[in-house]
């Protein structure tokens, strides 16, 4: 096993990854309206009852960054969870009885979930300018940095899924238990500066607040007053990314030691 | 010669069932081997421990010079499996899948269009290259994924149950492709079967029953072993006849489904004694020459029955846990 077997491995997971998405127009179509549902039912329902309380800042800009990031979690989520349907459909089999070790296996998916990730945030990034939020282009590579972290870590935790759930039956349930609790502490709908204790106990160990946290701050800087900012960011940009970093390395790891063991 | 693949007392055991206990045996270079037995013999975890899928429990082989316990790469890059169940990847070309494989197995990008297309055209499917797999019919995708294993020039290539679920015209198509590989490139085939027709084709055939190999012969010889002819009786009174064959011929007829069983030297010879003596009044006879299944019938005293299982051995063993 030399380095180039290594890297062509990765690469031709990558690129099947893409290839199915790009076949598969609904998903594509979904990817990119359920944000956009999101966004206006919320943001236009919420808006109105926030309206007079000082919130500071508009509901649907503050809840922008929030479904950025919910939606970079579900591609993501979505492209290494669905490691289950190959096992399903036996496509699985063909790449584990292949002379290539699992870390690449590992690393090719979850690099098809960054780039949809990467793709997905850039279109819902043309539509910063409709909602009054004013995108800087000095911003930007921060904003995919996070975004890729941010994919990588969620993409982990997908292969972790898949590597540990048996059949299709029990995505409902993971889907249920930890996915959209995971959406829902994330602070990606309400600031989480100001919940209960147990309620900040558990979004402190949710991946998906570090990246709404992240995007928030690079998102609204440049528009919203520093003090209003300070009530709605938790962390310092470098803690969000150590935390993702840390992340992704857990999940990614533990997924390839599941995969060794089971199969 | 050094044989291509060297088991050595072999086994696997699930949680206290045995499921292939001790196995030794060896295949020679460019033979076709089979694996002859009934569901939940040991078929299927033999082949899928020698394919590295299934870790044994005790004893080790060798595959092409490789020890499937030890370097479960080696053996990898060097043999092409075919599964029971399609394991190809339904929303991709042909052609994509073929890539895809090719890459996993290092195949040198200067070789891979050649390659491509002579495997393709082994099997026929060059003109459907650029065809989304999902539109292939069920005889097509087998011989899709025979055209994949052979891609990165495997030196074994492993078949478990190749045929199953295909209708007897796929399944005579696929044959020819199988002893065209063997014959114009010398390739060594180990496949798994529970048909009878099929072990035929095989150079040499191992009898499994139980997790044992009870007999490995080519299938001329397995039929020697059975020796004589077969008469089948069917008769409305069983055991009248039973008993009349005991007492006249002193022959102990085995039963076989509605009917009774015998082995006999000269068949022909016999019948017309038969006809001439017995007072039992008979309903039907067949005369036949031996057959594996009547080799199997003797060395294990039950049928091979022909049905169609959905999963088997390991590859359930697999779907449940993993």
């Amino acid at each position: 096993m030399n380095v180039l077997h290594f890297l062509r491995t990765i690469k031709i997971i990558w690129e099947r990854e893409l290839i199915r998405f790009w076949r598969d127009k609904g998903r594509m179509f979904i990817t990119v309206f359920q944000p956009l549902m999101y966004l206006f039912i919320f943001g236009t329902g919420l808006r109105q009852t926030l309206a007079r309380g000082n919130f500071g800042v508009d509901f649907i800009q503050f809840m922008y960054p929030g479904i950025v990031a919910m939606s970079v979690m579900s591609i993501a989520f979505f492209a290494t969870i669905s490691t289950v349907w190959d096992r399903e459909f036996g496509f699985l089999k063909e790449i584990l009885v292949a002379p290539v070790p699992r870390t690449a296996i590992a690393l090719g998916k979850t690099a098809g979930a960054m780039t949809m990730a990467i793709i997905q945030a850039s279109v819902l990034l043309c539509i910063a300018p409709f909602i009054g939020v004013r995108l800087h282009l000095a911003e930007l590579p921060g904003i995919i940095f996070f975004v890729a972290l941010l994919s990588l870590a969620i993409a982990g935790f997908g292969l972790l899924f898949a590597s540990l759930v048996k059949t299709i039956e029990n995505f409902g349930v993971i889907m249920n238990v930890f996915v959209f609790p995971m959406f829902f502490l994330s602070g990606a709908f309400f600031p989480l500066t100001a919940v209960p204790g147990w309620m900040s106990a558990l979004s402190a160990i949710d991946p998906l607040t570090y990246g709404v946290d992240a995007l928030r701050e690079l998102l609204l800087r440049s528009q919203v007053a520093p003090d209003v900012l300070a009530r709605l960011i938790l962390h310092p940009l470098r803690v969000d990314a150590l935390f993702l970093l840390g992340f992704s390395t857990v999940v990614i790891s533990a997924a390839v030691v599941a995969f060794n063991k089971r199969n | 010669m050094e044989p291509i693949i060297d088991v050595k007392e072999l086994s696997k055991r699930f949680k206290g069932l045995v499921a292939v206990d001790k196995v030794s045996f060896q295949v020679q270079k460019g033979e076709i081997f089979g694996f002859l037995g009934p569901n939940g013999a040991g078929k299927s975890t033999t082949i899928g421990m020698l394919a590295t899928l299934v870790e044994p429990t005790s004893g080790d082989a060798t595959v092409a010079g490789r020890s499937i316990r030890r370097s479960k790469n080696g053996v990898r890059q060097r043999i092409a499996l075919v599964f029971q169940d399609p394991s190809l990847d339904d929303r991709l070309t042909a052609s994509e899948n073929l890539r895809f494989h090719a890459e996993l197995y290092a195949v040198p990008k200067r070789d891979y269009a050649k390659r491509e297309e002579e495997v393709l055209r082994l099997v026929d499917l060059w003109d459907r290259k650029n065809d989304i797999v999902k539109t292939y019919s069920g005889g097509m995708k087998r011989r899709l994924e025979i055209a994949r294993g052979l891609i990165h020039y495997p030196e074994v290539l492993f078949l478990d149950e190749p045929t199953l679920g295909l209708d007897p015209q796929t399944r005579a198509h696929l044959w020819e492709y199988i002893l065209t590989l063997k014959k114009e490139r010398g390739m060594t085939i180990f496949m798994t079967t529970h048909y009878m027709n099929e072990a035929e084709y095989c150079d040499r055939i191992a009898i499994i029953d139980r997790g044992t190999i009870v007999a490995l012969d080519t299938p001329s010889a397995l039929k020697r072993m059975v020796g004589e002819d077969v008469i089948v009786l069917k008769c409305a009174d069983k055991e009248r006849l039973r008993k009349e064959l005991k007492d006249r011929y002193g022959f102990d007829a085995k039963d076989e489904r509605d009917a009774l069983r015998l082995e006999v030297e000269d068949g022909a010879k016999f019948l017309t004694r038969l006809f001439n003596e017995l007072d039992t009044k008979i309903e039907g006879i067949e005369l036949r020459r031996p057959t594996l299944e009547d080799v199997f019938l003797k060395l294990t005293g039950k049928k091979i029955r022909e049905e169609e299982p959905a999963k088997s051995g390991w590859m359930k063993h697999m779907a449940r846990r993993a």
